[in-house]
């Protein structure tokens, strides 16, 4: 797991998903990484978002399906709850945008992974979603146990998924407006109550307590108490 | 294959549900049975909606979120040595083990490694994490069944795995021990061999419950043959763990792919039944308990001497990144994929919980069985409610 | 509890107020030691664990301080109960664990009735309590109890069969449909000439005491057929609406019938009262007579007991198989055996 000592190696069988991908999607591919031994990311179009399911299945041997999910990618209005205070300002100068890994356009980002049970390599697929009330092609005919993923996507993001049969809530009490799971949901507990949980780091007995959140070098024995 | 009946009688189901009413209108084309979420065999709040024709089921759907937490959005504001907390809870009959692959993702984006020893220790306390979740449902399908028996020699002989968790973690059921970089401390005096005794107890229990139940004819008329899960429909589904190993499937991340723990250097082996049966999804449960007692006792003969922390910073802020560690769970897959902005606390954590896709094969596999057979069918998926509501 | 064993000659009211005390006391007393022993005690140990302890000497009150939780609580009836057929259910069951009693002989002169059709009796009126089974499950109006009851209707009705067959090769060599005559029998009888013990009829008809437990299993609805409460399925079946007071008289009912069926599985297939070595119409047997029966009928009741602790249930469609596939079959075979044996011997 630690990619240290492989990562300048190349990685020959995700390397072979990437291409197979590109082959397969053309256009429909636009970025992809490989972190040689650890994973492997690509991003296709929203348009490319079934084929590419299908390629994978089809092409790539990737028959295991593994979770499918979204990323919000447009951080809260409310800060990050961290410092929250009860009667603290409701809403910030919105932070911009910071896409992860092989980037991204949109507010909404898909993800799903599926995975290859003979060679044991797995993939992560992305697709940008454009707009606040997203639309995309169902993954149920390429992978049945997309079903209560994207049931759960569509509550907890708001991603509407087209063909998918049964589009109702599922964690959700039926008449629940709102979507979860979006940044700019708050999260009232934290809005009502400021949270301790925060500054709960113990001291060491002796330590001073300037070691603040700065202290990347490592000099603590982290948490090793007695 | 899809995995619904057709729209038009799911939202009939959902009609019938909704109006929830306690009395029967008998008619002759069927009725709507609740299985749940106030029901013996659900353990939990698992709530399924059936439509039978006589005792057939025409058609099923489960209904959940009676227990939905929002694990997903409460990580969002804890920071990252918080967050073990909260998985905790996930499937809390083996906890140390959803601990693990969040902690082994946030290594990863960190890029620090636990030392060896606690590596091994790690290794140990997943696995006896295992044998006290399977265990139980090595009892409990006895339970489900109608042989009230098996469960109290589970119960029995979970305590002394309890007891070693506890021993080591301070807690029975949530041992929030696992830190990022290693573990929060080392083993107590004399456990190693203590926990010896308890491995020959658990391999007695073993054998118990290979006479008691595995080798009784009604268990065996009752479970062959019974919810067959061809392997491509499960791998469709993603169904993972013991559930796809008794479809033939033989893949173990344990031994496929690289966890980060010590089980590559371990002599193990997977095991897999062709049959993709209730009875097989049993058998291979009860061998993976006697597997896992195998693994631990390697690991207590193995475990080599050294320091149980890496050096990690005492307040931790992860790299910027994206990262998805997955580990063989007692009830499967379980894997996280965490997006970091180098802040305290995660910026998205989605749980891959494997009791989620191992449930929602259920609409597929219950079509066309009875109703004693979808409590079988539901009780050998083995599903812990926690771990499918997250 | 004849005229013969009392000092006294009773007056025909006073005879009949003492039968119906005995027999009062004769479904209560072995119900009530089922429970102890099987269900608190032996249940337990099997299990690993002690079971109660704290009330009596080795929770030897449990029982008592059950019954006084039962009595204490609501009688609940849900709103879209059938409320007359609701409330009677329970009772139809008990008439028939009752009636089940009156043809048990317990001595030679220590009998409630004495009937020339004494088993038949038995077997016919151990029907009425699937229509108590069949009331409670419809007027709970609940699809948990109206599944249960059903599948108890079609498990009730597939075992009696198997039930009457089993009786029929015992009634062959005793000759007799009278109880009385059944223990006789198989007191002063003797097996190809050998006569020391007497004829247990579980010796020549072991095949048939087999397939009187297993119906007997089922008739009680305990596992490995006790689908009808199956509880992992159907919640409780038939029983799932019912609380307190009402609870109680079912499950007075299904472990007095169990402790009666060992009763008739004793005294068809284990000699009843009689002990062997004694003259079967000594007056020392209405004295032991009793005593001995509810040993045997321990005997019996362990038998059933130990199964339902031990075997997961059947689905009900392997059930019906298992009846009119295997057992009715075999019991047919046992009946011609035993025919062509009793007419050339």
């Amino acid at each position: 797991m630690d990619e240290a000592p492989v990562a300048v190696e190349a990685d020959e069988a995700r390397d072979a998903v990437v291409a197979a991908l590109a082959d397969a999607l053309g256009d429909g591919l636009v970025a992809s990484e490989v972190q040689p031994g650890v994973d492997a990311w690509v991003r296709v179009t929203a348009d490319a978002w079934v084929a590419a399911g299908e390629a994978l299945r089809d092409r790539c041997g990737m028959r295991y399906f593994n979770f499918l999910s979204a990323i919000d990618w447009q951080p809260s209005p409310y800060g990050r709850d961290m410092d929250a205070q009860v009667d603290g300002p409701e809403a910030r100068e919105p932070e911009p945008r910071e896409p992860g890994v092989t980037g991204g356009d949109t507010r909404f980002q898909l993800l799903a992974r599926v995975h290859n049970p003979d060679t044991g390599i797995g993939v992560h697929v992305k697709a940008d979603l454009v707009g606040d009330a997203p639309e995309v092609d169902s993954w149920i005919p390429v992978y049945p146990g997309a079903d209560w993923h994207e049931r759960e996507a569509w509550e907890m993001f708001g991603i509407s998924f087209r063909g998918h049969p049964n589009q109702v809530h599922l964690y959700l009490p039926g008449a629940f407006e709102g979507n979860p799971l979006r940044k700019d949901y708050p999260l009232l507990a934290r809005r009502i109550k400021p949270w301790p949980g925060i500054v709960d780091v113990e001291l060491m007995p002796g330590d001073d307590s300037d070691d603040d959140a700065d202290s990347s070098g490592g000099d603590a024995e982290g948490g090793d108490d007695e | 294959m899809t995995a619904t009946a057709d729209p038009q009688q799911l939202s009939y189901i959902a009609a019938q549900a909704a109006d929830a009413r306690v009395n029967i209108e008998l008619e002759t084309e069927g009725m709507t049975l609740n299985i749940g979420p106030q029901h013996p065999a659900t353990h939990g709040t698992l709530r399924v909606i059936v439509r039978l024709d006589g005792e057939r089921v025409v058609a099923a759907e489960p209904v959940m979120g009676y227990m939905h937490r929002g694990y997903e959005k409460l990580a969002e504001v804890r920071t990252y040595p918080q967050v073990t907390t909260l998985v905790n809870r996930i499937d809390w009959l083996g906890s140390f083990a959803n601990e693990v692959p969040f902690i082994l993702a946030a290594e990863r984006l960190m890029e620090v490694e636990a030392p060896p020893r606690a590596k091994w220790i790690r290794t140990a306390l997943f696995e006896l994490s295992r044998i006290a979740n399977v265990v139980l449902f090595l009892g409990d399908m006895g339970v489900q069944l109608g042989a009230v028996t098996p469960v109290f020699f589970a119960f029995r002989d979970r305590e002394f795995v309890l007891n070693q968790i506890e021993a080591v973690t301070g807690g029975r059921f949530h041992p929030n021990f696992d830190r990022i970089g290693g573990l929060k401390d080392d083993l107590p005096k004399g456990w190693i061999e203590e926990t010896r005794g308890v491995l020959g107890r658990i391999r007695t229990f073993c054998d118990e419950m290979e006479d008691l139940v595995v080798g009784n004819e009604i268990f065996q008329a009752r479970t062959r043959g019974i919810g067959v899960i061809p392997a491509d429909v499960g791998l469709s589904y993603g169904l993972s763990g013991a559930n796809i190993r008794a479809s033939g499937v033989d893949w173990d991340l344990r031994r496929d792919s690289d966890m980060g723990l010590a089980h590559g250097e371990l002599d193990w082996k997977v095991w897999t039944h062709p049959d993709g049966d209730s009875f097989a999804r049993y058998w291979v449960r009860l061998q993976e308990v006697r597997e896992a007692c195998t693994i631990v006792e390697q690991c207590l003969d193995g475990i080599p001497s050294g320091p149980v922390m890496a050096k990690v910073p005492r307040i931790i802020k992860v790299p910027a990144g994206e990262a998805y560690a997955e580990t063989e769970n007692p009830l499967g897959v379980m894997g996280y994929y965490i997006v970091s902005k180098g802040d305290l606390v995660p910026y998205r954590v989605k749980i891959r919980s494997a009791s989620f896709n191992n449930v929602s094969i259920t609409p597929w596999v219950l079509e066309g069985t009875y109703v004693p057979d979808v409590i079988s069918i539901l009780a050998s998926l083995y599903f812990i409610l926690g771990d499918i509501d997250r | 509890m004849s005229t013969l064993t009392l000092a006294v000659e009773l007056a025909y009211w006073q005879q009949t107020t003492i039968r119906a005390v005995v027999a009062l006391v004769a479904v209560l007393i072995p119900a009530g030691t089922l429970v102890y022993l099987f269900l608190f005690k032996m249940m337990s140990f099997m299990q690993s664990r002690l079971g109660p302890m704290e009330a009596g000497p080795y929770g030897s009150l449990q029982l008592l301080a059950e019954v006084g939780k039962f009595l204490q609580k609501e009688d609940v009836l849900p709103r879209k109960a059938d409320r007359v057929v609701f409330k009677a259910a329970p009772f139809v069951v008990l008439i028939s664990t009752f009636l089940l009693v009156l043809v048990i002989p317990g001595g030679p002169d220590a009998f409630f009735i004495d009937v020339d059709t004494g088993i038949f009796l038995a077997l016919a009126v151990s029907s009425i309590s699937v229509i108590g089974i069949l009331m409670a499950g419809w007027a709970s109006s609940s699809k948990y109890s109206l599944l249960g009851a059903l599948r108890a209707t079609g498990q009730l009705i597939a075992y009696e069969l198997p039930l009457v067959l089993a009786v029929m090769g015992v009634v062959i060599q005793a000759g007799t449909l009278n109880m009385q005559g059944i223990v006789m029998a198989q007191a002063e009888g003797e097996i190809f000439g050998f006569g020391a013990i007497g004829n247990p009829f579980i010796i020549t008809q072991f095949l048939g005491f087999v397939i009187f437990l297993i119906a007997v299993q089922a008739e009680l609805t305990q596992p490995p057929f006790d689908m009808p409460v199956a509880e992992s399925e159907i919640v409780t079946g038939y029983l799932t609406e019912y609380t307190g007071m009402r609870f109680l008289l079912f499950f007075i009912g299904e472990f007095a019938t169990a402790g009666i069926f060992s009763a008739l599985a004793a005294t068809l297939f284990l000699g009843g009262w009689y002990v062997p070595g004694l003259d079967p119409t000594d007056n020392l047997f209405n004295v032991i007579g009793p005593l001995v029966l509810m040993g045997k009928i321990i005997l019996v009741a362990f038998l059933i007991f130990w199964f339902r602790f031990t075997y997961p249930r059947f689905r009900e469609d392997q059930l019906q198989t298992l009846a009119w596939k295997v057992l009715i079959p075999l019991s047919l075979v046992n009946i011609v055996v035993t025919g062509v044996l009793k007419v050339l011997v």
